[in-house]
């Protein structure tokens, strides 16, 4: 019945064209990444000597790929401490302003006090102040107080600038529960604190991870906050810092730079494709019902 | 188990008055339906008594206690919604369970309530199921679940199975009269279906505008409503209005309108009426014996509704539509002039002013 109908011969016909217009579109936007990835298998001479898509004749003959390239940047050019701060960045920094937000969600979502909008604006306004502005009155602090170039010292830093957007978007999906189910568990007997951690929390779970993967990948890719608050220190300093360097001190080495940017896409990628419904479930919140 | 008493409740939101200054007592063990169109102001009195919404005015006792500021969770009620308000990612017996863990219930006994009432409602085999993969009336079935293991002196409903389909309406109907049977426990349930609140309550209270139009048991305010809202509202197909003159001769009311000439009765003629009424005969009592033509009307027959059980026949008279209720096996042609005879002991007069019952 509409099975049949959908598998029909002019029906088909009619996708064809549709499907191949977006492998077009899709495989032209690749095109970049493809000769990054091939290059970052590559010999230095090789890549001086041919481009990288004369690779396509002979593409799985073995001989001409090597993971020299990776080796070299991992240990030789110490990425993988960076990938490791990185990591020591990333997760704190977004699990505390996730966690942050999600207490404030609550509370500007159903909570009723006094300023509870003027407030709520205030804070997703901050949004419009651009990151560069808060550095020259905050980092005089951070110097006195010893937290330059530390680990905590940037988890705060993350954590203010990704509370705005956080709170934001976490709000609108808790403002989506119903209301009958607060009504219920009013007559219950939960408090509000109990009816937060009992029942807001857990239905909230896709949003959160929608929102810990966004903020997450942000900062994972981010290079002026952590150029800013960790600079100049390469112990601590993250994949995106390292990168930079490398460019500004290897610049030639096309090989070392392919293989870094890979290293530092890895995680991301891996991520993103694990978690991709909530990520795009995150981007549709407000629409869950209880 | 408790008497609910209600005084002088009045709910204001800023200048939009709810519910006007409502008394009515409650009575313990009592199945007590509020009833009216959207906005009257029934949902708004049930929040109020569970504490879901402030009072503006007015006190409300649950036994002997004022519960103007208690809590709902200290009122001893319980309250079963409209879109259930089931947890959504707990299971049935947790959804059950919560209220009671909250108060610190001891595992054991928990566990005895939520059987009880689980096997009471007959979703035993369900405990373990989430919501989302029960029917809508399994679910309504937990929320009701949740509410008895609760043992609350009060049960609150609000419009509980409007959202289940017509045929599981009825079923569910039935099961919540067999379990107040069983249970007795004082209930207040909100709808806006007169035909639940005609089977199911023992008073019914039906609202308008915020304010309380009658207060009494569902045959009452069938035979006897005491303004044409209440007529009109209790009964379906409504009944039938329609403007007349109405004079007294020989001590018999006569009403008069396009098309009929109604006498009434000595015993019934006795209150005085003004020169102009509105006449109100229900679809049902126009089904008398053929053929008078006098207290009677005169139907053009437009439209024909063969229910199984009765006729039902649309016509105009007088610019509004007029609807009566036949035996089935009637033959009326479309189109053709039929004579209804007028039941005599049930129609009603109302002034056309205030809209009270005259008759």
């Amino acid at each position: 019945m509409m099975k049949r109908d959908a598998l029909s011969p002019s029906r088909i016909a009619a996708k064809v064209p549709l499907h191949l217009a977006i492998l077009l579109f899709a495989a032209i936007w690749i095109i970049p990444t493809l000769g990054l990835l091939i290059t970052s298998f590559r010999d230095p001479a090789s890549i001086a000597g041919t481009g990288w898509w004369t690779v396509f004749p002979k593409l799985f003959s073995g001989g001409q790929y090597s993971l020299e390239n990776y080796i070299g940047v991992l240990q030789g050019e110490g990425l993988a401490r960076s990938f490791l701060n990185s990591l020591i960045i990333s997760v704190p920094a977004t699990a505390i302003s996730t966690f942050i937000a999600s207490f404030a969600a609550f509370g500007f979502a159903w909570m009723r006090f006094t300023g509870r909008r003027t407030l709520f604006m205030l804070l997703v306004g901050l949004m419009v102040i651009p990151l560069q502005m808060t550095f020259i009155p905050i980092l005089p602090i951070y110097s006195k107080l010893q937290l330059a170039g530390t680990f905590p010292g940037i988890w705060l830093a993350h954590t203010a600038y990704g509370l705005p957007l956080t709170t934001y978007l976490v709000h609108n999906f808790m403002a989506g529960i119903p209301k009958d189910l607060f009504d219920s568990a009013a007559i219950d007997g939960a408090s509000p604190f109990k009816t937060f951690a009992r029942i807001v929390m857990p239905i909230s779970v896709p949003a959160l991870a929608s929102v810990f993967i966004f903020q997450f990948l942000w900062i994972w890719n981010d290079l002026l906050v952590g150029l800013i608050y960790l600079g100049g220190k390469p112990d601590v300093a993250p994949l995106t810092v390292s990168i930079a360097n490398l460019v500004t001190n290897r610049g030639q080495d096309w090989e070392l730079l392919t293989a870094a940017a890979f290293v530092s896409m890895a995680l991301p990628l891996i991520v993103f494709f694990s978690l991709q419904r909530y990520f795009v479930r995150g981007i549709l919140a407000g629409s869950v019902k209880g | 188990m408790a008497e609910v008493t209600l005084t002088d409740i009045t709910k204001r939101f800023g200048d939009f008055t709810a519910v006007d200054d409502i008394s009515m007592v409650i009575e313990d063990g009592k199945f007590t339906v509020l009833v009216g169109p959207s906005g009257c102001g029934k949902t708004t009195t049930l929040r109020m008594v569970a504490g879901l919404e402030e009072i503006t005015e007015g006190d409300i006792r649950i036994g002997e206690r004022i519960v103007n500021n208690v809590p709902p969770k200290d009122r001893d009620i319980a309250m079963v919604f409209q879109n259930y308000a089931l947890y959504p990612h707990m299971d049935v017996y947790n959804n059950m369970a919560f209220g009671l863990k909250l108060r610190k219930t001891p595992k054991r006994e928990i566990q005895d309530r939520v059987n009880e009432a689980a096997e009471l409602l007959g979703i035993q085999d369900k405990l373990k199921s989430k919501p989302r993969e029960l029917s809508g009336g399994q679910r309504q079935r937990v929320a009701v679940g949740r509410a008895i293991v609760r043992n609350p002196k009060v049960f609150l409903f609000d419009e509980p199975l409007s959202n289940l389909d017509a045929k599981l309406r009825v079923q569910m109907r039935t099961e919540l009269e067999e379990l107040h049977k069983k249970l007795q426990t004082t209930t207040i349930y909100v709808t806006h279906d007169q035909v639940e609140a005609m089977t199911l309550g023992d008073q019914i209270a039906v609202m308008k505008d915020g304010v309380i139009q009658q207060y009494a048991p569902p045959q009452t305010t069938y035979d006897h409503p005491t303004n044409q809202f209440v007529a009109g509202f209790i009964g379906s197909p409504g009944m039938n209005f329609l403007p007349a003159d109405a004079a007294k001769q020989a001590g018999q009311i006569v009403l008069s309108g396009e098309g009929f000439e109604i006498r009434l009765p000595e015993s019934r003629s006795r209150a005085d009426v003004p020169p102009r009424v509105i006449v109100g005969v229900r679809p049902e009592d126009l089904d008398g014996p053929l053929p008078e033509s006098t207290n009677a009307l005169k139907l053009t027959v437009s439209v024909k509704e063969q229910l199984g059980h009765s006729l039902l026949v649309y016509g105009n008279i007088s610019g509004s539509q007029v609807v009566a209720s036949l035996d089935p096996h009637r033959q009326v042609e479309l189109d053709a002039t039929v004579n209804l005879s007028v039941n005599l002991e049930t129609v009603h007069v109302f002034d056309p002013e205030s809209l009270t019952t005259l008759i």
